[in-house]
């Protein structure tokens, strides 16, 4: 088993526990948790697809890594806001979870 | 491929947007609305210009002198320059509409929602510039994820619980559709080196790791889309911004996903979808069109409803799939089949802004909106009402809506290929349109039922703002007679011709009953027989709206389509 598959391997891992997580987890922050469990997982693969790729002396496909930092920015600020808009929500309501009141048929809605 | 002189408009379309943005914000207080006032006359003139130029021959542009596969293409083509056209006739209308709810305030030097507003409203136009634009599966992935960042806090600017908890669903459930799209994107570059859209179409072969590219990213672009059954952001988003965001976030945000799965279909990998993944993409926009409708037509609130309503349409954009799909050469393939396809988006996007921006100025002047009792608004807004009649007939089709001529040229393909099943449901969506807007209409001119109810004033100019975006899309089948366009001649007939007029007579009588069937009632009236299926509807939809059920759907779609893309070929 050389280095690459072992990395990619290690890389399903971590998606398939993210989407897991993001299945399963009621809470908003285990599920912006999850979402960066699985980016690290798909930047993970992207790393060992850049050594797999790598040719004439190179440690690692260039593009790849470039496309892999410009993610890790991307989830970053994703992270981010997430959080952001999560404290808000916590200091509006005191409670952080995303539940919407169940569909109602006869009851008029507040105004 | 090589680059074209006028190509650095093309950079201006997605550069000024943001550079605005930044100026704005620099500028801040009350200056941020008059740059962004300057910045869209700017992008104005170089959409324009850059429409005259496409009409000729597409745009190319390569960053920093690099060709691809080592640089980076921004490319302008008939799809792109119309889309972009469509957007800027959409953002500007709605800047005009929006221009005395997000003034600042007397007395004030900033106001919080104004600023972010504009700031937003800049930065989503100029990430769908980039995503048309974009000749790069990367460079998509970035415009796409700067198009849900600068959605996201669109639903959620008057910081209300309910809408900051509909904010944080719509940018974990679009976040996990990225996931999967930049997955997409990273395999496909582990097999094939390049990332360039050109240069895949050309040696992109149907194998394991592409179908399963594709499953990825067209489910992935799905999520961000809300195609039924994964819309479960969507109503609350939508329906708790305020109108202009609303507008923005109905109109545009969606096309900019949709557009993108266009783009994978059609120019990125034609000869690996399958016959049954069309079907199953098709199938799945009828479901939302039957859903949709009916829990619009069960909504108490006039916003939910146009929102459910969105919902429907959607579904309507994913008709054309399976009707480009060329059986005989096993690939997909435009023509007027994508041409229609681009219509409706174009007419949607036009006809849901003006119905989102009269829903808004229905509830400024009433102070609600309860269909129930919107009683009497029409005497107070008639120049509303006759925009919300009229945005209605254009999502129905009515000649010479750009939607009636996208309607005539599905119809004519599904005829063509014998996918008689196709004709019902563009039919059948038709009349599910006509109802919810007879629905709402009737209680629009219904008698005020408490006439000492006080009506603010609202903006004039916001008024006819929607309505004349309203008109855009009802008179956007006169793209037809536009040459260059490359529509066959004769598509719009006699509007009175006795064919056409009974089409619209089944399409309103059809409308008439399902509104009167699905439509909620006064506890002391009986409810007709079909409301039970209106309320097991509204149950499913409540339940396909759950957080769980909606990730499994994802994950369920990805694998159905995976598995529909890899037995298609070995039959």
């Amino acid at each position: 088993m050389t280095g690459a598959t072992l990395h990619g391997l290690a890389a399903a891992i971590l998606i398939g526990l993210g989407v897991f997580g993001l299945i399963a987890h009621a809470s908003p922050l285990r599920k912006i948790l999850a979402f960066n469990i699985v980016g690290s997982g798909v930047f993970l693969l992207a790393g060992a697809l850049a050594r797999r790729g790598a040719e004439a002396g190179f440690g690692g496909d260039p593009v790849l890594h470039a496309i892999l930092i410009t993610g890790i920015v991307v989830a970053f600020s994703a992270t981010a806001m997430a959080t952001a808009m999560l404290l808000r929500l916590r200091s509006v309501t005191d409670r952080t979870t995303l539940a919407e009141t169940p569909p109602r048929h006869d009851a008029d809605p507040p105004a | 491929m090589t680059e074209t002189p006028a190509g650095l408009l093309i950079v201006l379309a997605v550069l000024l947007p943001f550079v605005g943005m930044m100026l704005a914000l620099m500028a801040g207080g009350r200056n941020t609305p008059r740059v962004a006032a300057i910045t869209i006359v700017c992008v104005v003139v170089t959409v324009a210009a850059i429409g005259l130029q496409v009409a000729h021959a597409p745009l190319v542009y390569q960053l920093g002198g690099w060709a691809p596969p080592l640089g980076v293409a921004l490319r302008a083509d008939g799809p792109a320059a119309g889309m972009m056209a469509v957007v800027t006739v959409v953002v500007a209308a709605i800047a005009l509409y929006a221009r005395r709810d997000f003034a600042v305030p007397e007395g004030l030097v900033e106001a919080r929602a104004p600023l972010a507003f504009w700031l937003l409203l800049l930065a989503v136009w100029g990430s769908l510039n980039l995503i048309f634009v974009s000749g790069d599966l990367f460079t998509l992935y970035v415009g796409l994820e700067l198009l849900t960042f600068a959605g996201v806090p669109l639903v959620c600017l008057d910081g209300r619980a309910e809408t900051l908890r509909a904010a944080l669903r719509y940018l974990l459930f679009a976040l996990m559709g990225s996931l999967l799209y930049l997955l997409g994107t990273v395999l496909i570059f582990g097999v094939y080196g390049t990332l360039d859209i050109e240069l895949l179409s050309r040696v992109i072969q149907p194998s394991l790791v592409t179908r399963t590219v594709l499953a990825l990213m067209t489910a992935g672009l799905l999520a961000k889309t809300a195609l039924f059954p994964l819309h479960i952001w969507l109503p609350p988003a939508h329906a708790g911004a305020p109108a202009a965001a609303s507008a923005i976030l109905s109109g545009l945000v969606i096309k900019g996903s949709w557009f993108l799965i266009v783009r994978l279909w059609f120019d990125v990998m034609p000869g690996v979808v399958t016959f049954g993944t069309a079907q199953l993409l098709g199938a799945m926009g009828a479901a939302a069109i039957v859903v949709g409708s009916i829990v619009a037509l069960r909504q108490q609130r006039l916003k939910l409803l146009v929102a459910y309503s969105t919902v429907a349409q959607i579904g309507y954009l994913f008709l054309m799939f399976p009707l480009a799909f060329d059986a005989s050469a096993g690939a997909m393939s435009g023509g007027n089949v994508l041409t229609a396809g681009l219509l409706q988006a174009a007419s949607h996007a036009t006809a849901k802004a003006s119905m989102f921006m009269a829903a808004g100025l229905f509830y400024k002047a009433l102070g609600h909106d309860r269909i129930a009792e919107l009683g009497g608004a029409a005497r107070a807004l008639p120049i509303t009402t006759l925009t919300f009649a009229m945005a209605g007939l254009a999502l129905m089709g009515v000649v010479p809506s750009g939607a009636y001529l996208a309607k005539k040229l599905l119809l004519a393909a599904a005829a063509d290929q014998g996918q008689w099943w196709w004709t019902v449901v563009l039919q059948g969506g038709a009349a599910f349109t006509a109802g919810y807007t007879v629905l709402v209409l009737r209680r629009l001119l219904a008698s005020p039922m408490a006439p000492e109810r006080e009506i603010a004033r609202v903006s004039r100019l916001s008024e006819c703002t929607a309505l004349a975006l309203a008109l855009a899309s009802l008179l956007l089948g006169f793209v037809a007679a536009v040459p260059g366009i490359g529509l066959p001649s004769g598509l719009i007939s006699n509007p009175l011709a006795p064919s056409e007029l009974l089409t619209i007579c089944l399409v309103t009588g059809g409308g008439c009953l399902l509104a009167w069937g699905f439509a909620q009632r006064p506890s002391s009236v009986r409810p007709a027989k079909a409301a039970f299926v209106g309320v097991l509807v509204e149950d499913f939809d409540g339940l396909l709206r759950q957080w769980p059920a909606a990730s499994l759907s994802l994950f369920a779609f990805a694998a159905a389509m995976g598995w529909l893309l890899q037995s298609g070929t070995a039959a």
